[in-house]
């Protein structure tokens, strides 16, 4: 947040005129007039979506998640309810998993950014795509995205030996099980109700014993 | 094509496509984020400004003066659009309030304004920025307390079969139970949305609707413009469930905004505000009388419910399965309607039998208790094969019986113990069964096929695909149909420049739009043989080829050629009772101290005519599964009833099903094929899933626990103070 400095704004003086005109200019404290016509702040920032660099001035109240979708028109990453509650927007940024629209596009300067366009198209699918396919794990298609990208990472997070709330020892490797993946998964919401199917699909990806699973 | 006797054999019947199980036609462009929903359309209207939607602050009232005057100045506004300059709107008789309020409020979050701004995060600060000085009117907001004022729908009077009173009066055993049920939310994923976009007095919605028909009409009625100035395009819905069966207010507000803007507008509906600001499944109140001789024959069978709507509303009709369900010969159901000032009540996933089953199949669960009898026999007891209030009326398939007698098998229904009495660890163990029943429903469907000079057939309807498969069955239909692999087929639907289909509501979408589809496709076999020489009436249609009598040609010799028909359903929907049917069992683990509950197992058997895709038809066996789960334990709308509204309005407060709430999901489907049903002999299967889960999840929490909770979602705090004593 180094530009706050150059927005010059005392608490006092965002509270009294409304958080939207606060982003404008400076105003003096207490001020009292209608916020003027005058242009959002913007900022410089470069992002490498999907092995690609690039680079944006954006409104600094946007989403990464409104970056990728409206600047970028990268709708895979999906807005069901903006709000981190839902998962839809789930992309990997730095390699880790996270809900694209629970942080601003200006906080991700620099960072790498994995969305499920990056992952696979239709004429090559990653792997877990096409796992969803064939175990149709989706029906509306709306979580899928996100689904997919958190079951990518679910598999990876496994693999790194990080525990979950349903890992019986901390100091053992954790298994993938279908304890492990619904309990890793439960941040991306299928209102379609796919949950079974996802879960054969990971199992499938991940080599694991499906009848096991389905136990 | 006149649907009006039973079916013969058809093409259908091959079965060298349909049937079979079918990874979706969707699915590559589903997984790979490329299939475009509504807001996601940036390749057509250039231009494309935001809009962001104010909703009432108050319940019930009237809006004395609304100051625009700070959002107007505030960057990047285009167009503030309010009731006061929206010029007149009609109402649909779809939509029960207002989709623009003002000067009156006739419920919390109904839509106010609509702000335009170059960008969303200026349409949502300018939002803010609207100051509205309400007068905060009485309303009514508390079922329990309306229920004396309640009336008898105009257009759903008691139905009284024999003499009901008096047969529960003489009944050996008898139950006599209330159940409650809570408002419950869609909480589709995709929120509504909506790009519009004018081209003089011509409006095109890219949106996301299940009934393309409707909403083009509904769309026109509420603007005041003729119905064939309007074009809705919805290809891709995530998600609707019932809630996106109506032209909502991100349509009209988006065409509202954009022809105040001159430029076009998309906008959708935060999360926080759909829960309020849209449609939702009204709560029940119920009471279910059953009496039966000692042989467990019913003999009074007596459903009252009673629901809330806003004014000009509609009840919950939770009380009809129990017209057909089960045998007896004296019978009353009866719903009665109470005025809310709660948001508008509305058809969600199998609205009425949702609810209603999760009364009447906990309800004979409870009397086959009473009765000392297994829940399954007491259930086989009372099968009927005919409608039992006009016995002449048969039901045209009816596998009930085998499909509980099958589950129960399946499942291990024998090891079933005592309440309370069946431990594993730390857990109680029950297991819990119910009858799922929902009606087959049929409607004119209508669609175009067209064979293209290159061989590719590509159908045509303004059927949508909310995630049942449609596309992928009327692919397959049209592959049977024409005798060529399904990747030669080109499926395009949602569009209302497409022959009007069924649409996607009351599980009658898949039967009924590929069967509009076979129509389409009888007419187009015709002309194709007919162009090449050979006798429609025996010619064949395989492998990418024409054969008749010796002679053999390639589709493609007859050029480009199109067809287009509608299947019209007649008396054989009217002569039979057409309905699916399913057994639904379910294992329970309720936590011994903590009295939280898990769902271990599932098993659905269900018999619901012709199978089509028995992929993506599992898929909508367990995804009406794990909602009827979440129905049982944890969806409730939280009703505050001195302001009015649906307190915990997002998906954080309105808990749905999540990965760890759901076990591994069977489901079986029983061989049937239904000729009454259409020419593909299919049925409805998107809803039959819910119908009944609710109640096998709450039975088997009584077996687990030997404890009855009869006021939905079972929650682990109406558990504690009766879980067994620990020894």
């Amino acid at each position: 947040m180094a530009n706050v400095t150059e927005m010059e704004i005392s608490r006092r003086g965002v509270m009294a005129v409304g958080a939207a005109s606060a982003m404008l200019a400076p105003l003096p404290a207490g001020a009292q007039v209608p916020a003027p016509k005058a242009v959002p702040v913007t900022m410089k920032v470069s992002l490498e979506v999907n092995g690609t660099r690039r680079d944006l001035e954006v409104d600094t109240r946007t989403t990464l998640l409104d970056v990728l979708r409206e600047n970028l028109h990268l709708t895979g990453t999906k807005k069901g309810c903006d709000h981190g509650q839902c998962g839809a927007c789930t992309v990997m940024a730095g390699g880790k998993r996270i809900n694209s629209c629970l942080s601003l596009a200006v906080m991700h300067q620099g960072d790498e950014i994995v969305t499920i366009e990056g992952l696979g198209t239709p004429e090559k699918l990653h792997p877990m795509q096409a796992a969803f396919i064939k175990h149709d794990g989706y029906q509306c298609g709306y979580c899928t995205p996100g689904q997919i990208c958190s079951a990518v990472a679910v598999l990876a997070e496994i693999k790194a030996g990080i525990p979950s709330h349903v890992t019986a020892e901390l100091t053992a490797r954790p298994m993938v099980t279908g304890a492990e993946m619904r309990e890793r998964m439960s941040g991306n919401i299928c209102r379609c109700g796919a949950y079974s199917n996802i879960v054969d699909a990971m199992a499938d990806v991940a080599g694991a014993d499906i009848a096991g699973v389905k136990a | 094509m006149k649907f009006d006797t039973r079916a013969g054999t058809n093409p259908i019947d091959q079965l060298k496509v349909i049937g079979r199980a079918t990874d979706r036609i969707d699915g590559p462009l589903k997984t790979s984020g490329t299939a475009p929903y509504a807001y996601e359309r940036s390749d057509v209207a250039p231009g494309q400004v935001y809009g962001y939607v104010v909703g009432s602050a108050i319940a019930k009232g009237r809006i004395r003066s609304i100051d625009l005057t700070e959002a107007k100045a505030a960057p990047g506004v285009l167009a503030i659009v309010t009731a006061a300059d929206a010029g007149p709107l009609g109402k649909s008789k779809r939509n029960t309030a207002k989709l623009l309020a003002g000067p009156d409020i006739e419920h919390y979050h109904q839509a106010l304004a609509v702000v335009v701004a170059e960008t969303f995060e200026q349409a949502r600060a300018a939002a803010n920025l609207v100051r509205v000085d309400y007068a905060r009117g009485k309303g009514r907001f508390d079922l329990d307390a309306s229920k004396p004022a309640a009336k008898m729908p105009e257009d759903e009077p008691d139905k009284r079969f024999g003499d009901f009173e008096g047969a529960f009066a003489a009944a050996v055993v008898k139950l006599d139970a209330r159940y409650t049920t809570p408002d419950q939310a869609h909480a589709m994923m995709e929120p509504h949305a909506t790009i519009a976009a004018w081209e003089g007095d011509r409006l095109t919605l890219w949106t996301s609707n299940q009934m393309i028909d409707w909403a083009v009409g509904d769309t026109a009625t509420t603007l005041g413009i003729p119905k064939e100035n309007v074009h809705i395009i919805s290809p891709y819905i995530g998600g609707g469930f019932g809630g996106k069966l109506f032209t909502r207010a991100d349509a009209v507000l988006a065409a509202l905004g954009a022809r105040a803007a001159g430029r076009p507008v998309k906008l959708t509906l935060t999360r926080p505000m759909i829960f309020n600001n849209t449609t939702h499944r009204p709560a029940t109140r119920q009471r279910i009388r059953i009496g039966c001789g000692r042989d467990g024959k019913i003999t009074a069978i007596g459903h009252e419910s009673w629901s809330g709507d806003l004014p000009g509303g509609q009840p919950e009709t939770a009380v009809k399965q129990t017209e057909l369900l089960y045998a007896g010969a004296n019978r009353l159901t009866a719903m009665r309607l109470s005025v809310l000032d709660l948001p508008e009540g509305n058809a969600m996933r199998a609205p009425g039998e949702a609810s209603g089953l999760m009364a009447l199949e906990f309800a004979m669960d409870e009397m086959a208790e009473k009765l000392g009898m297994d829940p399954v026999e007491f259930r086989v007891v009372n099968d009927t094969q005919v409608d039992p209030m006009d016995p002449k009326r048969p039901f045209s398939q009816r596998q009930l019986v085998k499909c509980l007698r099958d589950g129960a098998a399946h499942f291990g229904w024998a090891r079933r113990g005592l309440p309370g009495r069946v431990r594993d660890g730390r857990w109680l163990v029950g297991m819990g069964v119910a009858a799922a029943f929902r009606n087959n429903m049929v409607q004119t469907s209508a669609a175009r096929v067209r064979l293209e000079q290159d061989g590719t057939i590509v159908v045509e309807t303004d059927m949508t695909d909310i995630g049942t498969g449609s596309y992928t069955i009327i692919g397959q239909t049209a592959a049977e149909m024409m005798g060529v692999p399904l990747d030669r087929v080109v499926v395009r639907l949602g569009d209302s420049r497409f022959p009007v289909s069924a649409g996607s509501g009351g599980q009658w979408g898949g039967n009924s739009s590929t069967a509009g589809v076979y129509a389409a496709c009888v007419k187009l076999r015709e002309a194709i043989a007919r162009q090449l020489g050979l006798d429609p009436a025996t010619a064949v249609f395989a492998g990418g080829k024409v054969q008749d009598g010796g002679r053999s040609m390639p589709l493609t010799r007859a050029g480009a050629l199109v067809a287009e028909d509608t299947i019209e359903f007649d008396k054989l929907s009217k002569e039979y009772q057409q309905s699916t049917f399913g057994g639904h069992f379910v294992e329970v683990g309720v936590h011994a101290m903590t009295g939280e509950i898990r769902v271990r197992r599932m098993l659905a058997v269900c018999a619901a005519g012709r199978i089509l895709n028995p992929k993506s038809a599992r898929s909508q066996v367990i995804g009406a599964m794990t909602m009827g789960a979440g129905a049982a334990l944890m969806e409730e709308l939280a009703v505050d009833k001195r302001f009015g509204f649906f307190v915990n309005h997002d998906l954080a407060g309105y808990e749905v099903p999540v990965h760890a709430d759901i076990p591994h999901q069977e489901v079986i489907f029983l061989d049937e094929v239904d000729p009454i049903s259409s020419p593909m002999k299919a049925k409805g299967v998107g809803e039959l899933g819910i119908c009944g889960v609710g109640a096998a999840v709450a039975n088997a929490i009584y077996n687990a626990t030997g404890i009855r909770v009869r006021d939905y979602p079972i929650t682990l705090d109406k558990l504690l103070d009766r879980l067994p004593q620990m020894t």
